[in-house]
């Protein structure tokens, strides 16, 4: 089992350079970054001084091998645009993005998993119809209209909650700040957090009922009902655990939608998070920030498929046994 | 008065193209310890009526008429009350009859606990005893279904049973999905465990040598139809219905000249969706009058045919 | 034959199900008004000599207080006639999402069919592409293509271009679904007789590709297709919305949402309302048909 962990960690590291090498690639030859940071009007000697301090000179190779190590470092250069160190930037306005990734996530975990184990046991019930047809809208519409929607409701027709911006924020000791302690902060907080976890949870949630469905119509299950097993004991010892593991591996993978959508919402709601600070380098083709918002997307990514691999490697034994085997040969 | 008795029972399913009668008016009855075969082709309603006396009909099928009853009492309302503890039902396929994700011990103990007074490490106890008398090491309590080969499966799934000490088990293919050498074992296991429990019965199956083997009793099934009944015996060597004739005559036996043709009935069984008027049979029947094609025969004689009911 | 056709389980299924039905009819609808929107739309909305300023903020229905003109749904800030914006806004939101789907098919479908017959080196190499495109979220990757087109194309080709490039980054982010189905049905068919048969009989490989493996595939591929068309449109309004999609020059429903946006607050209400409204019904329609279909060719227990 060990030897098949390391060589999942070896695929996603060669993944990893993989991006890395795209990143670099789009750094390097997209736009001339010299005229970009001299200007027009920079004299030919100047352009070269750049040059050679930048060190575009160098073959590629090196130049690769530096925007990693520098990377790795977590220097990924200057914006173009505001001229700030890019690495500074993601420090600013990751806690606003993680915040607010995180509740909107726990949201559409628990409601998504509650929700969708009530309609599949319910599947005739009107209020199992009900969430149907709501989640059917939930996934049809784009993440941007449901924002936009809420907005309209809750901030201009009723004025409860306020329509943009993260307001009560509070610094806490150094590099965090959260909006979590002020109740304006947790205000600001909901309207965006329920547009970014809206397409989760129904997502989550039409998973959960598809598979629990799929587990409940499996042999094992009759096999159980006809051992007289009680429904209660079927639903929740046999037919959860069982629609769960297939769930979790998509939950985990759907966390990168999230990080996705949360460009979207971010804009919407002009939530100062890096995925407006994303959208706004594409916005005025500020590569730096665009080719560092990638790696760092992409390294959230790995992660996260190589613990959703290796959490699955842990919970079927069926699959725990194959990767036994095949190391053992 | 019998163990089980099965009255009138029709199942119907409502479907695009119109309302399927998947039983239609069975009627038989199960004795204490007897085992009784159930034969017939695919969909002629064997499972069908294994499920129905389990309750295990699902939408969009339903029970639409007759009755079942259990000591006399009937079980068609409230089929929870005697799943497991008087009647199991074993399937097919062992491998997805057991929950991949739980230990063989497990499943056995929960069914343990469920049905009988013991707890905790009785019932680990129990289940160990319950291994042995399938022919399975207790140790193997901790393993995982996907573990074990195909015919131990099977053996389990046997133990699974009985665990709940039930009077009736109804085996659905219990051996169709097993290499033939292990089908027999299997069989013998069932048949030697049950017979030790006085438990009863129903083998269903399409394989007439199964059922020479290891039953009493056989009924056979055609279109939904209960059309003969009688000994093993009895059915075997003196056919009387001509579908039954039919059916003995197309099983291969050891002693017949290798140059003879194996007979086959011509023609198929009818989908549900096309039942012939009549008795529904008579397409398929070479000694077919009028009166089959109008008039459905009703069990007489535990024979249902116009032209073979009378004693 | 169009009898056989009305007979089908096909229609037989789609007329019993009440909401494919109704999307399938909004979607011809809203398809209809797009393609004759220059018949359909009484102004032209973005021919600037046509267009009154006096006429920004016009509310639905009522006249205008300077110069009496009446238009059906509004005028935004500009005094364009918001109907006409919607037609014409719905017309290249369409056009974006066929573009992009078609040419995502085009590149899914070949390289797919590549990738299961060659095999070997050719496989290897395609679908590891997929497998990296496929960890990122495919808007994200619509986005990046967008940048980085835009940041290759000099600075005053942007506007011209920007629907251009908008179908070339949606429809190379949508390119592995179709792939990877097409390869799986082709290694499948490849192991058939037939292909053996064809090869046996001096077919060449294009030929056999084409002339037999891909027809076996079409049925999958429009389903792919169908749900590949609402996350284009969804995927190109979203971008529109953020400003880096249809251009205000050229606008889509998403471009006019972003307007609207502005003005939700100061009460001139209309001018988000109607595109969204529009771009509601266009997306859930698709979706909704999109499903059915799905469910129609893969029939699960809901």
């Amino acid at each position: 089992m060990l030897s098949m962990i390391i060589r999942r960690i070896g695929q996603s590291t060669l993944v990893l350079l993989i991006v890395a090498l795209v990143a670099f690639s789009m750094f390097r030859f997209v736009g001339d970054p010299v005229s970009v940071m001299l200007g027009q009007e920079a004299t030919e000697t100047d352009r070269e001084n750049l040059r050679e301090r930048l060190g575009l000179n160098n073959s590629l190779f090196v130049q690769y091998g530096r925007f990693v190590g520098r990377a790795i470092e977590g220097d990924f250069g200057v914006s173009y645009r505001t001229g700030e160190a890019v690495s500074a930037m993601i420090a600013d306005r990751a806690p606003a993005t993680i915040e607010l990734a995180f509740v909107s996530g726990i949201l559409a975990t628990v409601l998504g998993i509650s929700l969708g184990v009530i309609t599949a046991i319910n599947r005739k019930s009107f209020f199992s119809q009900v969430i149907m047809t709501v989640s059917l809208i939930g996934v049809s519409l784009p993440t941007f209209l449901i924002g936009v929607l809420l907005i309209w409701l809750f901030a201009v027709e009723l004025g409860w909650l306020p329509s943009f911006g993260r307001s009560g924020v509070t610094d806490l000791g150094g590099w965090w700040h959260t909006s979590l302690l002020t109740v304006d902060g947790i205000k600001s907080l909901i309207l965006p957090a329920i547009t970014l976890g809206l397409y989760q949870m129904t997502l989550i949630m039409r998973l959960v009922r598809a598979e629990m469905l799929e587990v409940l119509g499996q042999d094992y299950i009759r096999f159980a009902r006809a051992r007289g097993l009680p429904l209660r004991k079927i639903y929740f010892d046999h037919a959860l655990k069982n629609t769960l593991v297939p769930v979790i591996t998509i939950i985990g993978l759907q966390f990168g939608s999230i990080i996705a959508f949360s460009i979207i919402t971010e804009s919407v709601f002009q939530w100062p998070g890096l995925g407006l600070m994303f959208i706004n380098a594409i916005y005025h083709v500020d590569i730096p920030v665009m080719s560092a918002y990638l790696v760092m997307v992409s390294i959230v990514f790995v992660a996260i498929n190589l613990i959703v691999d290796i959490l699955y490697l842990f919970i079927d034994p069926r699959i725990r046994d194959a990767a036994n085997a095949g190391a053992g040969e | 008065m019998s163990l089980l008795e099965i009255e009138d029972l029709s199942v119907e399913f409502t479907s695009r193209r119109g309302v399927l009668r998947a039983l239609d008016k069975v009627s038989l009855t199960l004795e204490p310890g007897e085992f009784l075969g159930m034969v017939g082709e695919s969909g002629a309603g064997k499972s069908m009526t294994g499920n129905a006396i389990l309750g295990l009909i699902d939408h969009p099928g339903k029970i639409s008429g007759g009755d079942i009853r259990l000591h006399g009492e009937s079980i068609i309302k409230n089929p929870e009350r005697i799943r497991g503890s008087h009647i199991s039902m074993i399937f097919q396929d062992p491998l997805s009859s057991l929950n991949p994700l739980k230990t063989i011990g497990a499943q056995l103990i929960e069914t343990i606990e469920l049905h009988t007074p013991r707890r905790g490490a009785a019932a680990k106890e129990r289940a160990g005893e319950l291994m042995s008398q399938i022919g399975v090491d207790a140790d193997r309590l901790s393993a995982y279904p996907h573990q074990f080969s195909g015919g131990m499966r099977q053996r389990v799934v046997i133990a699974l049973a009985m665990a709940s000490e039930p009077e009736i088990i109804i085996a659905d293919e219990p051996t169709t999905a097993l290499d033939v050498s292990v089908q027999a074992q299997v069989l013998d296991l069932l048949r030697d465990v049950c017979r030790a429990h006085g438990t009863a019965v129903i083998l269903i199956t399409h394989d007439m040598g199964v059922i020479g083997h290891w039953t009493d009793r056989v009924g056979v099934l055609y279109a939904g139809r209960l059309i003969e009944i009688g000994s093993t015996n009895d059915i075997i060597r003196s056919p009387r219905h001509p579908y039954t004739q039919g059916l003995i005559a197309s099983t291969p036996t050891m002693d017949a000249s290798v140059n003879t043709t194996l007979y086959q009935i011509p023609g198929n069984m009818p989908p549900l969706t096309a039942i012939p008027a009549g008795c529904a049979f008579n397409p398929r029947c070479s000694i077919a009058e009028d009166r089959c094609r109008e008039v459905v025969p009703q069990l007489i004689n535990d024979v249902a045919c116009h032209l073979r009911s009378e004693a | 034959m169009i009898a056989r056709w009305l007979d089908s389980d096909f229609m037989y299924s789609l007329l019993r199900t009440p909401t494919a039905l109704i999307s399938m009819i909004v979607c011809i609808l809203l398809a209809a008004c797009a393609l004759f929107a220059p018949w359909l739309a009484p102004t032209n909305p973005f021919d600037m000599a046509a267009i009154n300023l006096m006429n920004g903020f016009t509310p639905p229905g009522a006249a205008n207080e300077f110069t009496g003109d009446e238009f059906f749904l509004g005028t935004d800030d500009q005094g364009r006639d918001l109907y006409s914006a919607i037609l014409y806004g719905l017309r290249v939101s369409l056009f974006v999402g066929l573009a992009s789907v078609a040419l995502a098919m085009f590149l899914g479908v070949t390289l797919g069919l590549l990738a299961g017959y060659l095999g070997g080196w050719v496989d290897a190499v395609i679908m590891r592409i997929a497998d990296i495109q496929m960890t990122f979220p495919s808007i994200l990757v619509a986005m990046l293509i967008y940048g980085v087109a835009r940041g290759i194309l000099p600075p005053n080709a942007r506007a011209d271009m920007a629907i251009t490039v908008l179908i070339l980054s949606i429809g190379l982010s949508e390119w592995v679904s179709f792939a990877r189905t097409v390869r799986g049905t082709t290694i499948v068919e490849k192991q058939k007789e037939y292909v053996t048969a064809s090869r046996l009989i001096g077919l060449s490989h294009l030929n056999i590709m084409a002339r037999h493996i891909l027809p076996n595939v079409i049925n999958p591929i429009l389903v792919i297709g169908t749900i590949t068309l609402a996350l284009a449109i969804i995927a190109e309004a979203t971008l529109s919305f953020l400003g880096v999609g249809a251009p205000p020059t050229e606008p889509s429903l998403g471009t006019l949402i972003r307007v609207g946006q502005d003005f939700l607050f100061s009460g001139q209400w209309w001018i988000i309302f109607f595109p969204a409204a529009t771009l509601l019904f266009l997306a859930l329609s698709f979706n909704l048909l999109g499903d059915w279909l799905r469910d129609f060719y893969n029939p699960r227990l809901s």
